[in-house]
């Protein structure tokens, strides 16, 4: 059976990655995570939601080697957690968050547990990286699906693998050599996973274990870390440095994904920070698949490998790490073989400031709440857009015997806050047709009449 | 000698007010909040419960005090648990920290 690595790394002093500083090498690195290992639980199924991206990769790493499956969710709230148990009773979670509130077994992760001895043994132990067979199931990652329950993406350790080496083979000839890799993007979600935790160990370069948040915290982070820098990132953050007018330590590659980056946004950027900036496509059910240097180009060239196809109303991609044909949902038109454009989602799905739902799963969650008689969220493409680059949801709701504080309070139980309505309008009915569907023009009238008696809730 | 006269901390408290009031308007206008800037709670927390703003707000706001007033937020200001506590101590740091 065929086997990778889990760090491709060949020297125990090779650099792994950098914390608070400090370089951390793959031998430290390995001691750290055969250390946890011996700590785990029996449990088969791990909710990693470590922080601290360096611990997040040891966590990863104890339980791919203790034949343990990793939980990637699209959210951690206790509706989500309440459906993670059920799909995985033995789950347990793993945190560096004292203060966790998550419903389930915790184990709390230590920096202190390697003693001398451990030391020891590490140093006289004869050098060599372990080998995970491909075919070995590493992670479920979660879309939202279109009820409560979340969908599973089964992801096995070869294919995970073979997906960030094709992106390391894109970016290499833009990277300049072996990187020290900054995200801002959380270690939990497909983009993150892949390209600030597993990239950095399947292409010798080295992760960062901050995740910085302001703009002045993305400056002092990648002041810590050794040229070549990359910056893994998001329109909404590159957007915010802009706006910041924030000034950075030489970079040698910016990353940009979860959300369609606007091309003068991307020339800005270039301009800027002297530096490229390759945009990523992908999503949590096929990992990423293409990539484009969006200042200078429109069309996507796929990993090599990955092809795409219409088949009907759908494309579907397959090939390359995609394990089997799996349809896009957004809409494409096939260029050539390897190129494609992108002109947009199709009209259920949602994406704000990078994370993604459906209206259907959206609108699932607004009528489950006890009260509410119908209700349904929808695009506002009247508001403004923020510094940030962010535009939010809008929800009506027909519930006569329930305070919106109430609802608003319900639906952060259950759906990332990312997601809530502002404004979230009471209505007498939902303006629906014949088929009970609701046209999204009439939704916006009926917003527009509402924005026209209480002009202050539409700045 | 009247202008001394007048006690320090009335002054600044109405300064504070006033910029309290330019605040809760700013972030009211750049987050698309569905509220008026007076209905914003001054001893309300921001974060969570409250105001129940988000991190992709917080975002916003540090962009917002960035430009109006030349305030670099960090994320690792040991002093931050402190400044979202409410618009009110959120207003005093601006004050004390404004450079414009």
């Amino acid at each position: 059976m065929p086997a990778w690595p889990l760090f491709v790394h060949e020297r125990p002093e090779s650099i792994v990655a950098y914390r608070d500083g400090a370089a951390i090498d793959a031998r430290r690195f390995l001691r750290d995570v055969r250390v946890l290992a011996r700590r785990l639980p029996c449990g088969t199924h791990v909710l990693n939601l470590c922080a601290d991206r360096y611990r997040f990769a040891v966590a990863f790493a104890a339980s791919l080697l203790s034949g343990k499956c990793s939980l990637l969710p699209p959210a951690h709230t206790p509706e989500v957690i309440r459906h993670l148990q059920l799909f995985a009773p033995d789950a347990f979670c793993l945190t560096d968050d004292a203060d966790s509130a998550v419903e389930l077994p915790l184990l709390f992760y230590r920096d202190g547990d390697a003693d001398d001895a451990d030391d020891a043994a590490a140093d006289a132990a004869p050098w060599s990286v372990p080998q995970i067979g491909a075919a070995q199931l590493a992670a479920y990652v979660f879309t939202s699906g279109s009820t409560g329950a979340p969908l599973p993406h089964r992801k096995t350790w070869g294919r995970l693998v073979q997906c960030v080496r094709l992106e390391a083979a894109r970016l290499a000839p833009l990277a300049r050599g072996g990187s020290a890799i900054l995200g801002t993007v959380p270690p939990q979600h497909m983009y993150g996973f892949e390209s600030t935790v597993l990239l950095p160990l399947q292409s010798g370069g080295a992760l960062c274990a901050r995740r910085p948040f302001f703009p002045a915290d993305i400056a002092a982070a990648l002041q810590e870390l050794p040229r070549a820098r990359m910056l893994i990132t998001t329109p909404v953050h590159l957007r915010s440095l802009i706006a910041a007018e924030m000034a950075l330590p030489g970079l040698d590659l910016i990353v940009s994904a979860t959300a369609m980056l606007p091309a003068n946004l991307a020339r800005e950027v270039e301009r800027r920070y002297a530096a490229p900036l390759l945009e990523i496509y992908g999503s949590t059910e096929t990992g990423q698949i293409a990539a484009r240097r969006t200042a200078f180009e429109d069309q996507w060239r796929l990993w090599d490998g990955v092809r795409l196809e219409w088949v009907g109303e759908r494309c579907w991609a397959q090939g390359g790490h995609i394990e089997q044909p799996t349809a896009i949902a957004d809409i494409l038109e096939l260029k050539s073989e390897d190129r494609f454009v992108l002109h947009g989602r199709t009209a259920d799905l949602v994406n704000i400031a990078g994370k993604r739902s459906s209206l259907a799963h959206l609108n699932h969650h607004l009528n489950a709440i006890p009260g509410v008689l119908d209700g349904a969220f929808f695009v506002r493409e009247d508001a403004h857009a923020s510094l940030a680059g962010v535009t939010r949801l809008a929800a009506l709701v027909v519930a006569p015997t329930l305070e919106l504080a109430t609802i608003l309070r319900q639906l952060r139980q259950r759906i990332d806050p990312v997601f809530l309505p502002r404004p979230l309008l009471r209505v007498e009915a939902l303006p629906r047709n014949e088929t009970g569907k609701l046209p999204q023009h009439t939704l916006r009238t009926l917003v527009a009449q509402a924005a026209a008696r209480a002009p202050h809730l539409f700045a | 000698m009247s202008e001394q006269a007048l006690p320090q901390p009335a002054t600044s408290r109405l300064d504070t007010l006033a910029l309290e009031r330019e605040i809760a308007r700013l972030i009211v206008q750049g987050l698309n909040l569905p509220i008026a800037p007076e209905q914003i709670d001054p001893d309300a927390p921001l974060y969570g419960e409250g105001l129940a703003l988000d991190s992709i707000d917080i975002l916003e706001i540090a962009l917002i005090v960035s430009k109006q007033y030349g305030i670099v937020l960090r994320a690792d200001n040991q002093e931050n648990e402190q400044i979202f506590r409410s618009l009110r101590h959120f207003a005093r740091y601006v004050a004390a920290q404004r450079s414009k």
